[in-house]
């Protein structure tokens, strides 16, 4: 009867938890497609494509050479079939006769699905204070307020218009917080990276607008391999927010996406994700394969990067948003949520790297999985000889709901100095058949539970959130949880 | 309905967990006004009886039948019967990390007004409301902010249980065993809460292993609980009687 009981329970919830996904529609529009396949024409196609300058083309060209060397990863705690590199799309973009001087010339039809997603793109309906850049399938769509964040000498642009005006910086940059050899899925990406954003703050300036790039894939067989860098020069602040959808198919798309941030002495950059890929259906068909390379160096004394995500969505999540902290006195942040439902995977955390003296670190972890999933926070704080007076607190709390979710810890702690002080806490908590009927007797519904239950939980992360991404967070989570109690 | 209709009747109740039958053929009325005190060896089945009232999905209801105001509930939701006025105040109060005690006493609160289209209540009304309710169990404001149940002693988890069924202003209570694990000062500020609590519209089921609580509390009928069922009903001196024979006794 105990498992009877329990079916009753993963009945309710699973009723719960599976709402419909409501950015799983597709655009029609004509495309600008290479053959699938992955070799040297490829890159070649690709980078002339982009009319790319020959440091460009040599940079694919040797991610390319080292990625045929690399064995996949395998230690993450994931397991799906073997990716077929040669059956993906690697360049997929809607047709466009001539380059748009603005916004308005953008494909009607592009600009109502982003209009569907939320995301106004056009004049009169932009949100009043962020600026977004609009990335589909391969290309960058439009960047809003550009114009506005030139006067102060900010550049917000499309990483492709980065490469044609501001080759220097992406010399000087490109690669250099995440190496083209790093990993295989950024050896991957450098190779055939298409399009992202490009932020460039000036010294003294605080960004006045928050920067945002909505990523879209939307083509079926097309990967998507976006490349962001994002420079912040002494003394300056940027506040960046990223957000992510993907059609409902029920075959698997590849995302392996490569973030770089730099911040250099007193720069702060803060880097908000909501992830809301389509994560597959209740039966683990379809979805997202995420595999994402998010690195950002504290160059400078007293530089800070904050990392924030809400993982929602992919059937795989495989991300490790870091921070190098080479600065004396620099600080990396990493706050995360990760729900997993259904037959999602999601293997997510962070590296801290001390290598300045009274650098700090602080990490906030929760995982919540539900359904059949698994939900792995994997972390690594490392502390270096010179890093005297190193400071790192840790806290990964996993909340199980139901009985045949999965939850693991992985934190791995190295110290090699005596003047560190090191925190580490964790918790596992279960949204069982008793709390709920705890809940239940007292008259709050199944879903008032469960909602009040998760937000509770989540509830030091969100207040990291930017105002706007709150509440969009907030929604998400209350969208996949929320629903008919049976 | 006049006063002397009963609010519950349990008729001929069978019940069964993991098809062990845990309760058999039992039978119960409880009228408006009344205290019941059920009382019987460690698992003869009272818990189980608690827990089926509320709805509790992990027991099966094979036959028989439980009305309340003399309509069957067998069939409503545990959220729906706690509207109806059903309240359990658990032997083991379970801890929720994270949901601070006031948001859990308002949505509790709120989602009773909104069952009787009563407007719901803003926390600033509502922190009106509790305060006066607190006091009635003599606990601190302070117990507001903290999370649910979490940390609590075993005596301010009963308190708090007792604070909710003033709250929800329910008409029949079912206490699960709420005098257990409580020091003498803790069990007189809860049965002062019981009785100021209980009116003459309203209904108590006390369950308990000892007689001490029933020194505070009078019960109109002392019901004496083996193998599922019902096997001796008297009045507050079967109480006493049992507490000096044990329940050998009766067989």
């Amino acid at each position: 009867m105990v498992n009877q009981s329990n079916k009753v329970l993963n009945k309710n919830i699973t009723k719960l938890v599976n709402q419909d996904y409501q950015y799983g529609f597709s655009t029609t529009i004509e495309k600008d497609i290479i053959e699938k396949g992955l070799n040297d024409k490829t890159i070649h196609l690709i980078s002339k494509k982009k009319n790319e300058t020959k440091f460009l083309l040599d940079f694919r060209l040797k991610a390319y050479k080292m990625w045929k060397q690399m064995p996949e990863p395998e230690w993450a705690y994931l397991q799906f079939p073997q990716i077929d590199y040669q059956d993906i799309i690697y360049y997929s973009a809607p047709k466009s006769q001539k380059k748009l001087k603005t916004l308005d010339e953008v494909d009607p039809e592009l600009l109502k699905t982003f209009e569907k997603l939320g995301i106004s793109l056009t004049e009169q309906k932009r949100l009043a204070n962020v600026a977004i850049d609009a990335v589909f399938d391969s290309v960058s769509i439009g960047t809003t307020f550009q114009k506005e964040l030139n006067k102060v000498g900010v550049i917000f642009s499309s990483i492709s218009e980065a490469v044609e005006e501001y080759p220097d910086l992406i010399e000087k940059y490109l690669g250099s917080v995440v190496p083209i050899g790093d990993n295989y899925f950024a050896a991957l990406n450098s190779a055939v990276f298409t399009d992202g954003s490009f932020c460039y703050i000036p010294e003294d300036i605080i960004c006045p607008l928050d920067l945002s790039t909505y990523f879209r894939i939307n083509d079926q067989k097309s990967g998507q391999f976006e490349r962001t860098l994002i420079i912040a020069e002494k003394n300056s602040q940027v506040n960046y927010l990223e957000g992510c959808t993907a059609p409902q198919y029920d075959t698997n798309q590849l995302h392996a996406a490569v973030v770089e941030l730099v911040a250099l002495e007193n720069a702060s950059i803060k880097y908000s994700t909501v992830q809301n890929w389509y994560s597959g259906n209740e039966f683990g068909k379809g979805g997202v394969y995420n595999f994402v390379t998010k690195r950002g160096l504290c160059s400078g004394d007293n530089a800070k990067i904050s990392w924030t995500q809400v993982e929602t969505g992919s059937s795989i999540t495989w991300k490790y948003p870091s921070c190098l902290l080479v600065g004396n006195k620099s600080q990396g942040e990493f706050y995360s949520v990760a729900l997993t439902n259904n037959y999602q995977q999601a293997d997510t955390g962070t590296k801290m790297m001390h290598i300045g003296k009274n650098t700090r670190s602080r990490i906030i972890s929760k995982g919540i999985s539900a359904g059949n999933s698994k939900n792995s926070y994997r972390g690594l704080v490392n502390v270096t000889n010179k890093a005297l007076g190193a400071r790192n607190y840790s806290q990964c709390d996993s909340l199980l709901i139901g009985n045949l979710s999965n939850a693991n810890t992985f934190p791995f702690i190295s110290v090699q100095n005596s003047t560190t002080k090191i925190e580490h806490e964790a918790s596992t908590s279960k949204i069982g058949e008793e709390q709920i009927f705890y809940f239940l007797q007292r008259g709050i519904s199944l879903e008032k539970a469960v909602e009040l239950m998760i937000s509770g939980f989540c509830r030091d992360i969100f207040t990291e959130l930017p105002l706007e991404f709150a509440a969009e967070a907030d929604k998400l989570l209350t969208l996949k949880l929320e629903g008919s109690v049976g | 309905m006049n006063s002397n209709s009963p609010l519950l009747e349990v008729k001929n109740l069978q019940v069964s967990i993991n098809k062990n039958e845990i309760l058999k053929n039992l039978n119960l009325t409880v009228k408006k006004g009344e205290i019941h005190a059920i009382m019987g060896p460690n698992g003869s089945g009272k818990s189980t009886f608690s827990k089926v009232l509320a709805g509790h999905p992990t027991y099966s209801v094979l036959s028989g039948d439980i009305l309340l105001k003399g309509l069957s509930i067998l069939d409503l939701e545990p959220e729906e019967r706690s509207h109806l006025g059903i309240f359990l105040a658990f032997q083991y109060p379970i801890e929720i990390p994270g949901v601070s005690n006031e948001d859990f006493l308002r949505l509790a609160y709120n989602s009773k007004q909104k069952f009787y289209n009563k407007p719901e209540v803003d926390p600033l009304e509502f922190l009106t409301i509790i305060s006066e309710k607190l006091k009635l169990v003599n606990m601190s404001p302070t117990f507001l902010s903290r999370n649910l149940n979490e940390g609590f002693s075993g005596g301010e988890k009963k308190r708090n249980e007792i604070l909710q069924m003033i709250l929800l202003d329910s008409e029949l209570s079912i206490l699960d065993e709420t005098d257990s694990g409580l020091d003498i000062d803790a069990l007189r500020v809860i049965s002062n809460g019981i009785n100021n609590f209980m009116s003459p519209d309203k209904s108590i089921i006390l369950i308990t292993h000892y007689q001490r609580l029933l020194d505070y509390i009078n019960p109109t009928y002392v019901h004496v609980m083996q193998n599922g069922k019902i096997i001796k009903t008297g009045s507050a001196e079967l109480a006493k009687e049992l507490e000096n024979k044990g329940y050998e006794w009766l067989n």
